[in-house]
């Protein structure tokens, strides 16, 4: 069982809003240097899943991590790596940055098809940063292979895979032959601590590095006009009292003098 | 390139009826139709869906394409996208619009790389400029706005429930309903649907409630959204959650407000020991009265709060709740 699983690193999706800043000519939010750079949520989810199909099958089965990104995108190829994944592929170049969906799903799908043999591709439902929700799609129609999206189950068996679909109120079950691409949503559950011992054995682990002279770049169908921060007008009345107690109940008298209660 | 003409927009049926996103997609539909001097179109897939094509008119459809097969009885990624490429082979529509929902979040990447056009998830606007359509949304979990466009076509967009309006229904409009057969065989359907698992919620759903009491990772426990359930009753709402809650387990995920979770917009929203991430006030940030309880001031709730207290919510809830108690008099 060869999988393959895709991974972002993105800013940290729980920056303060007060910090977060926008830089207007690049486009997108400013990084704080290299601090603040983190695994994409879902994308964590979706190296559980993984993990998850591979403890199923009693540890057989390889688990790759691929990553498009800058070349701090190695921290967390060695974060998945840590969690149990076997090896990674980097790819990185200037060609490869500001891709859009279209771009970023052509590209990865062509180093996957460089990679060769492949049962199911994880992604994250979307990413932290543009919360695009598309890649993964994406690379399944490209590579001609079926998707469902998202999960919050696996299992496989007789190269087939038996999902869970997330609904709105609930799941629906499905069955579909490999090889198959989904998305992980959060109710996979939570993601497994990279132990020491994991953030050792990957530091052994093989990570091939790719740039556009592996790997062709390709060209975004989508164009960004503008990004800004939308200004929140309104003040926050803060509710107090001689103790903690006390403003509770004082809260509860001022909702009933605003007619809430 | 064919010449590409009409908005379309992606219609879906939940329990018999056109669902209420359907209708605010017709309202938008309806308005970049005019803008643009050109018809709106419904597409209606399913199996005994035909009869809704008169709602979808009413609703503001010139033209209802109705694609009606027991193939199409369950939604599926390869019969809906399938379905929906032949259709446009034969139409070529400038325009194609669905909702942010599981079907439309699914069906419009997969349909726009199959078509080489691009789409944008989750839109809170759209607008004609320069004859090309303006797609705006929210990115960064919601803590900046981004607006884009594509030169390829049909242009399309998934649309956030309730970001539209619909028009008012008149039942008395007139439209056209085609029949379109896309021709498929079931075998090319590779998704198989074997079951389906509603997770009821009891009493008020989330998205319906006038009043939500929203508990975040603060709580530090399922008894703690005990507390919440009863401040909920006493108020006739209904309880929900930040996502760190319920992927600790302290509550079902059915009860997650955010991004990826319900959206809700009621009277009276309560957040408790939450820090509100951008991606919780994506999903309430619509509340026309946001109360807030937290022991950090630098919260990110208050930021957006209309009422707010800084303090342990393990003393203020108890007070809050008794002080309520007292002047709805139970």
């Amino acid at each position: 069982m060869n999988m393959i699983v895709c991974v972002k690193q993105v800013i940290d999706p729980e920056t303060p809003a007060a910090s977060f800043k926008i830089d207007p000519e690049a486009k997108k939010a400013v990084a704080s240097k290299d601090k603040g750079m983190v695994i994409s949520p879902f994308d964590e989810n979706a190296v559980e899943a993984a993990m998850k199909v591979k403890d199923a099958a009693g540890g057989d089965g390889k688990v790759m991590i691929l990553s498009m990104g800058g070349d701090s995108a190695k921290d967390v190829i060695k974060h998945s790596l840590a969690m149990g994944g076997d090896e990674g592929y980097k790819l990185t170049d200037p060609a490869f940055d500001d891709s859009d969906a279209y771009a970023t799903a052509a590209t990865i799908a062509e180093a996957i098809k460089k990679i060769g043999d492949y049962d199911i591709i994880f992604c994250g439902r979307q990413e932290g940063d543009w919360d695009a929700g598309q890649v993964g799609s994406g690379i399944a129609e490209i590579l001609g292979i079926p998707s469902v999206t998202p999960i919050q189950k696996i299992e496989v068996s007789d190269g087939k895979a038996t999902v869970e679909r997330v609904l709105a109120d609930g799941y629906e079950t499905i069955e579909v032959p490999l090889p198959l691409l989904v998305t992980v949503s959060n109710e996979i559950g939570e993601p497994r601590y990279a132990t020491l011992k994991g953030i050792m054995a990957a530091a052994k682990k093989q990570v091939t590095n790719w740039s556009s002279a592996d790997v062709t770049p390709a060209q975004a169908r989508s164009q960004m006009l503008k990004i800004y921060i939308p200004v929140h007008e309104g003040k926050c009345e803060f509710v107090e009292g001689e103790t903690v107690e006390e403003a509770g109940a004082n809260l509860a008298a001022k909702l009933r003098e605003a007619k809430l209660i | 390139m064919a010449e590409t003409k009409g908005v379309f927009i992606v219609g879906e049926v939940v329990e018999g009826k056109l669902a209420a996103v359907s209708t605010e997609l017709l309202g938008i539909g309806r308005k970049l139709a005019n803008d643009l001097g050109q018809e709106l179109a419904a597409v209606l897939i399913g199996s005994g869906v035909g009869d809704l094509a008169n709602e979808a008119i009413s609703f503001g459809a010139d033209k209802v394409y109705v694609i009606d097969n027991p193939m199409f009885a369950d939604y599926t990624t390869d019969g809906y996208a399938l379905a929906m490429e032949k259709l446009n082979a034969e139409v070529a529509p400038e325009i194609i619009l669905m909702a942010q929902t599981f079907t439309g979040m699914d069906l419009s990447p997969r349909l726009a790389f199959k078509l080489g056009a691009a789409t944008i998830l989750d839109c809170v606007d759209l607008a004609i400029e320069d004859g090309k359509l303006q797609k705006t949304k929210p990115v960064y979990g919601g803590n900046a706005v981004a607006v884009y466009v594509s030169e390829t076509k049909p242009q399309m967009a998934t649309i956030r429930a309730k970001a539209f309006e619909p028009l008012a229904q008149d039942t008395s409009r007139s439209g056209e309903v085609v029949n379109f057969d896309p021709g498929l065989d079931a075998s090319v359907i590779r998704q198989k649907v074997t079951g389906k698992v509603k997770e009821e919620v009891e009493g008020i759903k989330l998205e319906d409630a006038e009043v939500v009491v929203c508990g975040g990772r603060g709580l530090g426990s399922s008894e703690a959204f005990g507390d919440l359930q009863e401040l909920a009753k006493l108020m006739g709402g209904a309880v929900g959650a930040s996502r760190p809650p319920c992927d600790s387990g302290w509550i079902p995920t059915n009860a997650q407000i955010g991004l990826t979770g319900k959206m809700v917009a009621p009277n009276v929203y309560i957040g408790i020991a939450l820090s509100g991430s951008s991606q919780h006030q994506a999903g309430m940030s619509g509340s026309k009265n946001i109360i807030a309880i937290n022991k950090d001031p630098e919260a990110n709730i208050f930021g957006i709060a209309h009422y707010g207290v800084v303090g342990d919510y393990k003393k203020v809830l108890p007070a809050f709740k008794e002080k309520c108690q007292e002047l709805l008099g139970k």
